[in-house]
């Protein structure tokens, strides 16, 4: 099939609770959950085969929730991103990861992409990923056992691939709110402004302590691997790095750019070089991180 | 699989039903159930905006919703922007701006202009140019459409009628 005008070959479901979900999901032979459709319909209509059932995950109120308890964000898997980037609240706790979010397609599809089809997608350049790694987010995910919780970068295991066994399905994501002055950032290169796919994404988060040094500090970068990666040694290179006119010393900034290009394992396509891959993550690994201690030492 | 589901609505402030299969496009099925042919399908990915509608208050390409998710939603299409004969601002400053070639990625502009200048009654052309990056025009080209925005923002704002 290469253009279906009529309908696609699928039952329709559309569950109002997680017992009712995971029922659904187990009860047939090749069934998926969705939230947005937005990597799902294409994909089908490029001749991707259809699964016999898809699940709505979006009757279900505590996946379409964005809520702070507090302590923690805890976002709906299946919540639309223009519920992110239109909560002010939000925006302004996880400004970077509200950029990312704010980044997939346009109007039109950000009324419908979905964090929880983000990260499952598991494009190595799904933009909100990085910011999800940045931030340390945790994904509760709901089957026949009950829930368990992991961490966001123990999901993607491959290009669309993930570690969710069948009958697995992500209910929310948590982020701790920071007990300290932090801030995150998320940077992409694009051919394009808008509606384009990243040669190269990366998310940042850092955390400073009373004296103003850093006291923890994260990185991730998207489209340079079969999977987003983080960067440990440019980590380690932050730590208790002192800063002297809102920036770390220019060594560790080289530092960081350097172990950035060392952790991509990237493609060569007609996005980019291999070689131009691995400058460009060192260039944006290095403006993520100051992003990010700039709003840090704002917050 | 060819059992169909029975929706129910409200489409331009009517309350609408109609039957549909489970795999169908929410596009489909209001061109060929509805009746209502004003939004286009320019590409069925997402890409082209041709198919926007207002769904729930948010723009959305209904290429990429299944006709079922319309249970009980609230739907705006390109139908709804006229007063009866009368023409919505954005619809005449399209016409006198000639904003428009073939005019199959017209309804989207105008859905997504809508939506615009129903959030932002004064937006800049950069903001024009971002809220419209969702639609795709092959023929006319953007600078008559993002003129044709502005004047209509001038028009609505003059006529304190940009509604919610
Ligand atoms: C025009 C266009 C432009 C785009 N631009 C971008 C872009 O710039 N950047 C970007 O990153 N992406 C982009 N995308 C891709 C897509 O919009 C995003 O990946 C989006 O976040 C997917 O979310 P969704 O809810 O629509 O996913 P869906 O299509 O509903 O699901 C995607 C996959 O995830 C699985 N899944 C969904 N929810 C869950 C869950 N809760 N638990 C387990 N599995 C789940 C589904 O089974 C499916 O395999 C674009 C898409 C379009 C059509
Ligand atoms: S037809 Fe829906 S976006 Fe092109
Ligand atoms: S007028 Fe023909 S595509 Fe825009």
């Amino acid at each position: 099939m290469t253009f279906n005008p009529g309908g696609l070959p699928v039952k329709y479901f559309s569950p109002s609770t997680i017992e009712e979900a995971v029922e659904l999901l187990s009860s047939g032979p090749n069934r998926r959950v969705f939230a947005g459709a937005t990597d799902v319909v294409p994909q089908m209509r490029s001749g991707r085969p259809a699964p016999d059932g898809l699940i709505d995950l979006k009757g279900i109120e505590r996946l379409i929730s964005v809520t702070d308890t507090g302590s923690m964000w805890v976002i709906g898997a299946a919540a639309p991103t223009v519920r992110l980037t239109s909560n002010p609240a939000f925006v302004a706790s996880f400004p970077g990861l509200a950029e990312a979010s704010g980044l997939i397609g346009s109007d039109q599809v950000q009324s419908r992409s979905s964090l929880g089809g983000n990260l499952c997608n598991s494009s190595p350049a799904a933009d909100s990923v990085p910011a999800l790694f940045a931030n340390r987010a945790r994904a509760v995910i709901a089957s026949g056992a009950g829930t368990r919780t992991i961490a966001v970068q123990d999901v993607p295991t491959g290009p669309g691939r993930t570690s969710l066994a069948p009958g697995e399905f992500i209910i929310e994501f948590e982020i701790d709110r920071p007990t300290t002055n932090s801030g995150d950032a998320y940077f992409r290169l694009t051919p394009r402004t808008e509606m384009d796919i990243a040669v190269v994404g990366a998310g940042a988060r850092v955390d400073l302590d009373g004296a103003g040094t850093i006291s923890s500090a994260t990185l991730a970068l998207g489209a340079v691997a079969p999977t987003v990666v983080r960067v440990p040694d440019a980590e380690a290179a932050l730590l208790g790095a002192a800063l002297t006119n809102g920036a770390p010393s220019d060594d560790v900034l080289a530092a960081v750019a350097a172990a950035a290009s060392a952790a991509c394992n990237p493609i060569d396509d007609k996005r980019g070089t291999i070689k131009y891959r691995r400058h460009v993550a060192g260039v944006l690994a290095r403006r993520s991180i100051l992003a990010a201690i700039a709003r840090a030492s704002a917050a | 699989m060819s059992t169909k589901t029975h929706v129910t609505c409200i489409i331009n402030g009517d309350e609408t039903d109609f039957l549909t299969e489970d795999g169908e496009s929410l596009l489909n099925a209001l061109r060929d159930e509805v009746g209502l042919t004003g939004a286009k399908e320019g590409c069925g990915t997402g890409d082209c905006g041709a198919c926007s509608i207002i769904m729930n208050g948010d723009l959305t390409a209904s290429c990429l919703v299944f006709a079922p998710e319309a249970q009980c939603s609230t739907i705006v299409t390109v139908e709804g922007l006229a007063d009866g004969d009368h023409l919505h601002p954005l619809q005449q400053c399209f016409l006198e701006g000639a904003a428009l070639q073939c005019g199959v990625c017209t309804p989207g502009f105008l859905v997504a202009s809508k939506v615009l200048l129903d959030r932002n009654p004064n937006p800049d052309d950069t903001e024009i140019r971002y809220a419209l990056a969702g639609n795709l025009c092959r023929c006319t080209g953007y600078d008559k459409i993002v003129r044709a925005v502005k004047e209509a923002a001038v028009q609505l704002r003059e006529n304190g009628k940009v509604q919610a």
